[in-house]
């Protein structure tokens, strides 16, 4: 089941106009600058589908823009997210593009600074909820009908473990994990698909664990 | 994922057995999957409701969205339903009003709830601010309308789609629709099988529902039909109260709506690219709005 919740029925409570192209796009932008774990620099977003038809006139890139500030669907501040980009120091661009995708709400964003860049490919599902299909080129098979945890970490022995051991301790259950790496002892990538829902608290419980370098939640 | 109902007879069924509301299951499973107590629960819907409340008081004194496309058509029928001389009756252009004010809210990008999305968010709470006013109900009554609402969203965003880019209209403002039927039936006292009825009725009406919003806004004709929702929600609510009922089922209603979704061309899916969108006032409103540029690749 892709919706657990009443309230992914009723809410969420957001800025207008279109719960998938803009509170949806809100919160692909904000998956992505957590998992990012800073604000970045640049933004390169591509559009497909809907998405890249009709993008302007649901404040889409308005909302993506906003999430990549950090911020979520409900906040004011989405309306005057180029604005705000520009006083934080994002350039931004937008790509429509005509390729098919599966979904026709599909995003591809590529961020980064002088540290580092990023890439993801967002799904906004309908109602405002969305899936993760790809992360930095590691495709993610996320059923979408459960709580996710999402972990970069350095491909370094006894680091699964003890993310694993940090969830025992939280009595959460895993019910489906995949661990995928670029390269031997390089950036690692852990996606956890757990039973229960998932609290802040253990999020960051997790990212004081060694070795972790970013963590966040998606499909709650 | 343990749940108490997945379809609409299961709900239905389970309601009847139990002798419960269907509100009250949809805060059963809601405790269930969520591991929260109901006070939680409540306490967050209750915080959804003043939102309702709050974007149809910010609508009804009138709002403009910034394309100019909408806005202010709220006010019109306030002042017109106010000079008592309705034609369909006081509490239909009350609950249209009230829808109308929440998408004109909604398209000027001001704060709103979605039920079950954000373009269809108007029929649910106008249909309820209308008939609180007949029916009276408790502050928690108005929560449950809300619950009611969300069990047969729940059903149908699960067995089917509230994706307008994948489903139409039909998927949208007809779930929305249909899901407010029930929780009308639910306010008046109906039983659990008047609510399928009414949200099978009301469904039905929406089959075939194209999203076509002109220049990709959330704005035209999206507001007004939310309108239109919200009073066939209530024709429908006064239908299955009466006692009619629907030849096909419930959850066969929903399936052909997912089904219609399916072979629906992708043109008349929100892109923009046919419909209303593709008339030539939609395009010419879509070249003034966003330039020539756009409207080539629209």
């Amino acid at each position: 089941m892709k919706f657990k919740s009443v309230f992914d029925i009723i809410g969420p409570v957001m800025i207008g106009p279109s719960s998938s192209h803009t509170a949806g796009a809100a919160r692909i932008g904000l998956v992505t600058r957590e998992l990012f774990g800073r604000q970045p620099k640049w933004a390169k977003i591509y559009l497909y589908g809907s998405f890249a038809e009709t993008y302007k006139g649901h404040g889409t890139d308005i909302a993506i823009i906003g999430g990549l500030l950090g911020f979520d669907t409900f906040d004011e501040r989405i309306k005057t997210s180029f604005e705000l980009a520009k006083e934080a120091g994002m350039t931004y661009e937008f790509i429509p593009e005509s390729g098919h995708t599966e979904h026709p709400n599909t995003t591809r964003i590529v961020i980064g600074d002088d540290d580092g860049q990023m890439e993801l490919i967002g799904i906004s599902i309908g109602g405002g909820k969305v899936e993760i299909s790809e992360l930095n080129g590691f495709p993610l098979r996320l059923s979408g009908n459960h709580s996710a945890i999402l972990v970069v970490h350095d491909d370094m022995p006894g680091s699964i473990a003890k993310v694993a051991t940090c969830l025992a301790e939280q009595n959460i259950n895993i019910g489906h994990m995949e661990v995928s790496r670029k390269e031997q002892g390089q950036m690692a990538l852990m996606v956890i698909e757990v039973d229960e829902p998932i609290d802040d608290h253990v999020l960051k419980e997790i990212a004081m664990l060694p070795y972790i370098t970013q963590v966040t939640k998606i499909a709650e | 994922m343990k749940v108490l109902f997945r379809n609409v007879k299961e709900l239905v069924d389970l309601a009847t057995s139990e002798n419960k509301l269907i509100s009250e299951l949809m805060i059963e499973q809601e405790m269930l999957v969520t591991r929260r107590s109901r006070e939680e629960i409540m306490k967050q819907m209750d915080t959804n409701l003043t939102v309702m409340e709050d974007a149809v008081e910010k609508g009804l004194k009138g709002v403009q969205s910034t394309s100019g496309l909408t806005g202010g058509d709220a006010v019109l029928l306030q002042n017109y339903m106010k000079k008592g001389n309705t034609l369909s009756g006081t509490l239909l252009i009350d609950a249209v009003s009230k829808a109308v004010a929440t998408n004109e809210v909604n398209a000027a990008m001001g704060t709103i709830c979605a039920t079950p999305t954000a373009g269809s968010a108007g029929v649910v709470p106008g249909t309820l601010f209308a008939v609180q006013n007949q029916l009276n109900p408790t502050r928690e009554q108005m929560i449950r309308y809300l619950f009611t609402s969300g069990a047969f969203g729940f059903v149908v965003a699960n067995n089917a789609s509230i994706s307008g880019a994948a489903g139409g209209c039909q998927a949208e403002v007809g779930s929305a629709a249909a899901m407010a039927a029930a929780a009308i039936v639910e306010m008046a006292g109906g039983s659990p099988q008047q609510s399928s009825e009414a949200f099978a009725i009301t469904m039905k009406n929406m089959l075939g529902l194209v999203c076509d919003p002109v220049a990709g806004l959330v704005e035209v004709p999206c507001v007004k039909r939310n309108a239109m929702g919200a009073a066939n929600a209530l024709v429908a609510a006064d239908m299955a109260l009466a006692g009619v009922t629907s030849r096909i089922p419930c959850d066969e209603v929903i399936d052909a709506m997912f089904k219609i979704g399916q072979t629906m061309p992708t043109a008349l899916k929100e892109t923009a690219q046919g419909g209303l969108a593709a008339t030539p006032t939609g395009r010419a409103l879509a070249e003034r709005i966003f330039g020539a540029d756009f409207v080539k690749g629209v």
